[in-house]
């Protein structure tokens, strides 16, 4: 599991992360900046967010490993 | 060649789609290199720094704090005292630092954003399908530059703009009368005066009686925070980055993936599915912005373990930072099917292309739209016969002959 952070103040409204991952990242309408619509995206999604944090131009995308209950 | 010219253009040296072979040399020297240039005919030798590897570019646009865009900066920290002392335009966010570049671009993103940009999805569709038309009628062999690539990204700024259908073919051919290098300097400065003339009458024109379009809703949402003089500054702007870009990279895209039929056919097994790796490969292996406005040091920083100077410029090439092996095997190789490679073909950091989107968009309209009407496309003349533009601030095609 990750926990996906993302900070709008620093984000250069680019929308790539949007465009790589739309089911985990979105736009604002007021300012083109990064809203997050799922902070703990399913597995099968991991490695494409990974992509988007690397590719974000401003490092407004932070991917933390999260801790979780073995199961 | 006048030496201005021979520096602006320095870091633009391609050899067919990849980086020349003197910039390849000179990055074997290092990810950072040093040149001295005379900024001016006569004047004292300058070191200029190129930007090669693709960390030392990612570092150099990613750092706004030490490395600053204005020209102002530049020209008082560099050549103080010289005659050539560039300004900033007014409006023009890559000439911007911050705070002034982030109290712009915010007004600015919310037209650019993807969700923005899908509502123009459907008049680029019926534009390249105009195009296409255009093509069929006119015949065999068609130059696919002059009748589709860059009617596509005229017809799509415009539509941005809110130029009215009526004065578009001309604001479009002055707009090129402009940068065409063998044309007389005052044919140059006439199709210049008009461009800037028409664009100042369109902001008057929203101005006071706004409309629906991306000017008009700028003016609605913003018009207090905006001058007339930043208004027409984002408008040239967008005229430079929204042309030539695109009409090259849709006339290098094309010739790229006649050329890479094996890629082609990747493509064309499901264009739909397959499209936007394609567009993101193309994108890399054809980087045709250049390199960024350049930077200026405003302390010393060591970049790839050499210290810059304050004061110093440094020039990002992006074709050979898009390149650079350390991003994965075969770099120079056009590959849709491996894992995608990073690059930085819309820039980096603040700076990053405000239009990336409204790019990927027009250039995934035009490739489907251009297949699906003309699934035999081939080249009308050898691909070593095909003019290429040797210096040119966006790189692309001087004329593509096609058939089908």
């Amino acid at each position: 599991m990750v926990e996906v952070r993302v900070d709008p103040e620093i984000c250069a409204a680019s929308g790539m992360c949007k465009l790589l991952v739309p089911a985990v990242f979105d736009q604002s309408e007021e300012d083109g900046t990064v809203r997050l619509t799922d902070p703990a995206p399913p597995a099968e999604l991991e490695a494409k967010v990974r992509t988007a944090a690397l590719r974000c131009p401003a490092g407004a995308i932070a991917v933390h490993e999260m801790e979780t209950d073995a199961s | 060649m006048p030496e201005e010219t021979q520096h602006q253009f320095d870091h633009a040296r391609r050899a067919g789609f990849g980086p020349s072979d003197d910039i390849r040399q000179q990055r074997a020297q290092g990810a950072l290199v040093k040149e001295e240039v005379a900024p001016a005919p006569g004047a004292a030798p300058e070191p200029i720094w190129m930007a090669l590897g693709y960390e030392a570019v990612r570092q150099v646009m990613g750092d706004h704090v030490r490395f600053s865009n204005q020209r102002r900066f530049r020209a008082q920290a560099v050549r103080g005292g010289s005659k050539h002392r560039p300004q900033e335009m007014s409006g023009h966010l890559m000439d911007y630092d911050q705070p002034e570049h982030t109290r712009l671009r915010k007004m600015l993103t919310p037209e650019f954003t993807v969700r923005r940009i899908q509502r123009l999805k459907p008049v680029t569709e019926q534009i390249a399908e105009r195009c296409l038309d255009a093509m069929e009628r006119n015949g065999q062999p068609a130059d696919l530059v002059d009748l589709y690539a860059s009617p596509i990204s005229g017809a799509v700024l415009c539509e941005l703009l809110g130029v009215p259908r009526d004065d578009r073919r001309e604001f479009l051919v002055k707009h090129q009368w402009q940068l065409e290098q063998d044309r007389s300097r005052k044919d140059r400065a006439a199709a210049q005066a008009y461009t800037s003339g028409y664009l100042r009458a369109l902001v008057k024109r929203q101005r006071k009686d706004p409309d629906e379009g991306f000017i008009g809703q700028l003016i609605r949402d913003h018009g207090d925070n905006f001058d007339d003089e930043e208004l027409l500054g984002i408008c040239g702007l967008m005229v430079l980055a929204g042309l030539d870009n695109v009409t090259g990279m849709i006339s290098l895209g094309v010739l790229a993936l006649l050329e890479h039929p094996d890629q082609l056919a990747i493509l064309l097994a499901d264009p739909e599915k397959n499209v936007d790796r394609v567009v993101d490969e193309l994108l890399r292996f054809l980087s045709v912005a250049h390199a960024p406005t350049p930077r200026t040091a405003v302390e010393d920083v060591v970049v790839a373990g050499q210290l810059v100077k304050a004061g110093e410029e440094i020039v990002c090439s992006i074709p050979m930072a898009n390149r650079d092996p350390a991003l994965g095997p075969d770099v120079d190789r056009f590959d849709v099917e491996r894992d995608p490679l990073p690059h930085i073909a819309f820039g980096h950091g603040i700076h990053h292309c405000i239009g990336a989107a409204l790019g990927r968009m027009e250039l995934r309209t035009a490739y489907l739209a251009l297949w699906r009407r003309f699934p035999d496309l081939r080249l009308a003349v050898p691909a070593a016969d095909v003019p290429h533009k040797t210096n040119s601030i966006a790189y692309g095609l001087e004329r593509l002959p096609v058939a089908w």
